[in-house]
């Protein structure tokens, strides 16, 4: 555990947490963009090239502008009147203290089946690929399909809000 | 080959850094570089802004800056002093922070961009496996900062530029990525390097770049008609359009903020070319068999200076798009072409070599071109010019 994983673990989590106590919304959304780049160097730190770039293009580039733009075009913009925190955060505390529990159970349980593992696995952007089309092509073809569906959505969303006005 | 001219920007920085201790000699290796790229590129921002100005005001029927200096040289250091000792004005409205913030995550993105780019032989900062999506996504990255300069500034008309800029940064960012995904299945790496030494051979003497192939000039005008709308340059500057929208995203900024925005802009635009010189015209490969004694950093720089004169050009010729026209220009017309691009990028890659597959490719293109030009523009009924006067 080198300085660098403590830096960028601290700025992931602050961004985190930034992300839900801040009191204006485009606040939020721009820690949450802070986190998802701590995510992305923590994926280069790993060696993980393509997930690290992957992650910004992907995180950074579309999803936070999409949170951006979707608090933009809804009230959320608006500071609220009341504190952050809602009621009933007691349990959501427990409820996150418990799923997080679980996770860190697996994570670590399952360094007992790797441990003859000693190098780290470069994977270089061919074999993501070779794999991609290879092994993992029916994945592959079913995110596709997926992503049309969504997008054939988004325009029927869309296109049925101006037959509404006309 | 005259390898000292070539390398010696290399071998002047081994030089430096071997007169230092072994233990900080990576280190310093690649802070020179990084101060070499801070250095260079601002620049060449300074030339570029002149060549603009005089440019445009030529192209415009009068002469640009003259006063400062022989033929206006001296003009960037007036603007540099200007927006230097101008009051740094920031409404009181204003987010603070988000506003600080935006142009400086502006000017870091668009710096980073600069770590892929071979320059010359041996002449890349980082040589990375997958440059090519390094640089995409931090190229991503510069839009946030759009909108934040937008928002925080709590102004409408910057609300409304800065929307629209995003909106057409997303919308053209996806054929900019699929164009060049062509070149990327055909030299079959994401690495900068590799695509600049695949198009490094001559066959008669006459270079292997990408833009002498049907399927490469294909990508490269859309690459162009891409990047000039992910840099809000004109025709499809609308974002900033001085007549449009006051100032676009930047109304509220004042001196050196400002000044950061426009570094920003412009060197979003070195940062795009050098990705064209790059991926279609070469990188740092020379036109022809026997000028190869020319430094290969000359070249680089060449290409790309080619590239802005290029486009000051079109920004002075043509005039602005609108915003419906841009966007249906790109979904409907152009990413339909890079995905049929990458088609006949793949037929050319597997009809093997000989004149067929540039008969056919070049035949597929250029037929899907005109079909769609001719049905897209017999909708639009364009009769003689009619005047409507105010009464």
């Amino acid at each position: 555990m080198n300085v660098v994983f403590w830096i960028l673990a601290v700025i992931t989590v602050l961004g985190g947490l930034m992300a839900v106590t801040l009191k204006n919304t485009v606040h939020c959304a721009l820690a949450l963009t802070v986190a998802f780049a701590g995510l992305a160097l923590l994926f280069l730190q790993l060696d993980a090239q393509f997930a690290g770039f992957a992650q910004v293009l992907v995180y950074i580039g579309a999803v936070a502008i999409l949170v951006v733009f979707a608090i933009l075009l809804t009230r959320g913009s608006e500071t609220p009147s009341e504190g952050v925190l809602s009621h009933t955060w007691f349990a959501g505390l427990l409820i996150a203290a418990a799923v997080f529990a679980v996770l860190a159970w697996a994570v670590l349980k399952s360094t007992a089946v790797l441990q003859h593992e000693t190098a780290a696995p470069s994977v270089s952007v061919q074999q993501i690929g070779s794999a991609l089309m290879g092994r993992y092509v029916l994945p592959l073809e079913i995110v596709a399909l997926l992503l049309t569906a969504a997008m054939l959505g988004a325009v029927m969303v869309a296109l049925h809000e101006k037959g509404e006005q006309k | 080959m005259a390898n000292t001219a070539d390398q010696i920007f290399v071998l002047l920085k081994h030089w430096i850094v071997s007169v230092f201790p072994i233990a900080i000699q990576p280190y310093l290796g690649v802070l020179l570089s990084v101060v070499a790229i801070i250095a260079v590129f601002p620049g060449l921002f300074a030339l570029t802004t002149v060549i603009e100005r005089k440019g445009l005001g030529r192209m415009q029927n009068r002469i640009g800056p003259n006063r400062t200096g022989p033929y206006g040289i001296l003009q960037p250091i007036a603007d540099g002093i200007k927006s230097l000792t101008k009051e740094d004005i920031v409404p009181t409205s204003a987010d603070a922070v988000v506003h600080f913030m935006a142009p400086l995550v502006l000017v870091v993105a668009v710096f980073m961009g600069f770590a892929v780019l071979p320059m010359g032989r041996n002449m890349q900062l980082v040589d990375m496996d997958a440059g090519l999506l390094f640089f995409f996504a931090i190229g991503a990255s510069t839009e946030l900062s759009i909108f934040m300069a937008g928002w925080s500034s709590r102004n409408k008309y910057s609300l409304l530029g800065a929307m629209r800029a995003v909106a057409q940064m997303i919308s053209y960012e996806v054929p900019l990525l699929m164009s060049s995904v062509v070149i990327v299945m055909i030299t079959g790496s994401l690495s900068l390097v590799k695509i600049v030494d695949a198009q490094n051979q001559y066959t008669w003497g006459l270079p292997h770049w990408y833009i002498f192939t049907p399927w490469g000039c294909a990508a490269f005008v859309m690459f162009c008609v891409a990047g000039t709308a992910e840099t809000n340059r004109s025709p499809f500057d609308l974002p900033e359009g001085e007549s449009e929208l006051v100032a676009g995203y930047f109304t509220e900024y004042s001196g050196f903020k400002f000044a950061l925005f426009f570094l920003g802009e412009y060197l979003g635009m070195f940062s795009i070319s050098g990705l064209g010189a790059t991926l279609f015209l070469g990188g740092w490969s020379a036109p022809l068999q026997v000028l190869n004694f020319v430094p290969s950093w000359i070249w680089f720089f060449s290409k790309v200076m080619l590239s802005i004169v290029v486009l000051i050009w079109i920004r002075g010729t043509l005039p602005r798009l609108r915003q419906d026209q841009l966007m249906n220009f790109a979904w409907k017309f152009v990413l339909p072409m890079t995905l049929l691009n990458l088609l006949v990028a793949a037929i050319w890659r597997f009809m093997g070599d000989g004149i067929l597959r540039w008969i056919v490719c070049s035949a597929i293109l250029l037929g899907v071109y005109v079909v769609v030009g001719t049905v897209e523009m017999r909708r639009k009924k364009y009769g003689p010019r009619s005047y409507r006067y105010a009464e």
